[in-house]
């Protein structure tokens, strides 16, 4: 039950050469800069390009192979863009309703007033398009596609026309409506905290080629991952948000737990939350440190040390749990304290954050 | 007063062109929009090669003196031409000096007002909605009804007037390809230009009275809905 696609074609200086096929389930995460091609596979698998020689399958569906041509109309497909695309001419719910309306009554799988309410777009149903904000309207660009029953979900960077603020809001209901959909999801992005709290598997893509396609666990396993390119190595790590004690939430993970100090937006998702540590923010301490006003400090296992950038090693830690974290340190502070694989020490974090 | 009424009493034969003017006006624009639609679409989001060629015959009847058009037209469709021809051999008759005749020319004149304002709004429509639209299981003829029509409403307001108040000052193809014959392809145009080649210019002075305030109020009321539907949409 795989998608695939193979294709060649070459636009204006942009050669595109792909062969590529990955389980169809979960989300899917295509990554790589602008220009790598992302968003030409992404318009391949919907049928929006269409090179004579490529094939496109998904699961035991041919889509397109030689001749044979499935439209996109035929191909129940749910797309949501980078804008939102709302139809000016129709208020809120009609633009809801759209694909709803145009699929049988016994294949529609959500309804409008379930999609209202995990969207929370109840107050905007009859509101002209025109008079939403740039969140809300991508909110009810997702409740469109979600209320199509769609076979697969197509994401071409929904958040990246949001300012971070709205981009903070919008991602609890992108993830409520990952956990919901129960499709498969293909996104696509080149914002690699996106890829780490939403992703099950990435696609990169380099120049109009497939790089390669790994888990997400897998790639945030490798400090050579293309995904810490620009802030460096990240480690995310799953867990279980608590109830707020002095305005501060615990994230239990395992036996250990953290505190984070910025706010959560998180009801009603159900799967495990992604916590994003910068390698650059953990220290390392010999001893348990006492007097700190450090809150969160771990006792974890040195699994390997790596080097990095000049002067600096990367530390793989493991967790009580067993998940792992990265630190970067100074090759003079490895020297100094004499950091061997094994050894049990105490990492010190300065901030932590939910992946966003 | 009394006078400008008095001088816009018509007489039988003006009515006869009134009416048969606004019925080739019509049809023009029922028969245009049917053909520029498609059309527009083609060279709004065609990468053809052809497309400059296709451009390029939209815009002829633009910058060709209407005597040419209708002189290919006349022999065309006249008795010895391919088309008139066509039609003698089967029995039927020819279409110069026709209704059909200055209807064929009308369209073919008018064609740039209705292709032009109708690819300007396509291209700006651009090629997202139809494909979100698409996206969501609605076939051609439901894009083009519940998206591309609603969306580009303003742009075929735009060509259907100026398709319609075109064609109403249409005259050098109807001289050419439907002569002047009373009752058959007698226009506003044509009836003027009689009455003032016959020294009435009461006569002609009525029509072209009653076509200027036309037209004027054609104009105005295509300026009144582009500013209103400006002010609809932001």
């Amino acid at each position: 039950m795989t998608l695939s696609v193979c294709a060649r074609l070459t636009h204006s200086n942009f050669a595109f050469d792909i062969d590529v096929a990955w389980p169809a389930e979960g989300v899917t995460v295509l990554f790589g800069r602008s220009g790598s091609g992302k968003t030409t596979l992404l318009r391949l698998i919907a049928g929006l390009e269409r090179p004579s020689n490529a094939r496109v399958r998904f699961r035991d569906e041919k889509w397109q192979d030689g001749r044979h041509w499935v439209p996109l109309h035929r191909r129940r497909i749910g797309m949501v863009f980078q804008e939102a695309s709302l139809f000016p001419h129709l208020v809120v719910r009609e633009n809801l309703l759209y694909g709803y309306q145009r699929i049988p009554p016994a294949e529609r799988k959500v309804h409008l007033d379930e999609v209202v309410e995990m969207l929370d777009i109840g107050n905007l149903i009859s509101r002209n398009v025109t008079q939403l904000s740039g969140g809300e309207r991508q909110r009810v660009a997702l409740g469109r596609a979600l209320l199509a029953s769609p076979r697969l979900l197509l994401m071409d960077e929904p958040l990246s026309a949001l300012d971070t603020q709205t981009k903070r809001d919008i991602l609890p209901y992108l993830e409520r409506l990952v956990e919901q959909a129960g499709v498969p999801i293909v996104y696509v992005t080149h914002a690699p905290a996106e890829v780490e709290r939403l992703a099950d598997r990435v696609v990169f893509l380099q120049d109009g080629h497939i790089d390669r396609v790994e888990t997400l666990k897998h790639t945030l396993s490798r400090p050579d991952s293309p995904l810490f390119n620009d802030e460096g190595v990240v480690s995310v790590i799953e867990g279980k948000v608590g109830q707020k004690e002095y305005g501060l939430t615990p994230f239990h993970v395992g036996e250990d737990c953290f505190w984070l100090s910025a706010p959560i937006y998180s009801e009603g998702v159900c799967r495990p939350q992604r916590l994003r540590i910068l390698a650059k923010d953990v220290g390392i301490a010999l001893f348990k440190p006492e007097s700190t006003s450090l809150l969160n400090i771990l006792q974890v296992t040195i699994e390997r040390i790596d080097l990095a950038r000049e002067g600096h090693v990367l530390l793989g830690l493991r967790l009580s749990g067993g998940q792992n974290l990265f630190t970067e340190i100074t090759a003079w502070s490895r020297d100094r304290l004499d950091l061997r694989t094994g050894l049990v020490v105490y990492a010190m974090i300065k901030t932590v954050a939910l992946a966003e | 007063m009394e006078y400008f009424w008095q001088s816009l009493s018509f007489t039988a034969e003006d009515w006869t062109a009134i009416w048969l003017t606004l019925r080739l006006c019509l049809y023009t624009t029922i028969i245009l929009l049917a053909i520029a639609t498609p059309v527009a679409w083609w060279l709004a989001s065609g990468r053809s090669a052809w497309r400059t060629v296709v451009q390029a015959v939209v815009a002829l009847p633009l910058v060709l003196p209407p005597t040419v058009l209708g002189f290919y037209l006349l022999i065309t469709l006249g008795p010895r031409g391919f088309i008139g021809g066509t039609l003698e051999n089967m029995g039927l008759h020819h279409l110069a000096f026709t209704f059909e005749g200055i209807l064929i020319g009308s369209v073919l004149y008018s064609l740039p007002f209705a292709v032009h304002p109708l690819e300007q709004a396509f291209s700006s429509l651009g090629r997202r909605p139809v494909e979100v639209a698409a996206s969501f299981g609605a076939g051609a003829i439901d894009q083009f009804v519940s998206v591309i029509l609603p969306m580009t409403k303003r742009g075929f307001i735009v060509a259907i007037t100026l398709t319609f108040a075109h064609t109403i000052g249409e005259f050098g193809v109807v001289l050419m390809v439907g002569g002047n014959i009373p009752r058959v392809t007698h226009i506003l145009s044509t009836t003027i230009y009689g009455y003032t080649e016959g020294m009435q210019y009461d006569a002609a002075g009525r029509l072209s009275l009653m076509l200027l305030i036309f037209s004027f109020m054609v104009l105005c009321v295509v300026y009144w809905l582009n500013r209103r539907f400006e002010m609809i949409k932001p």
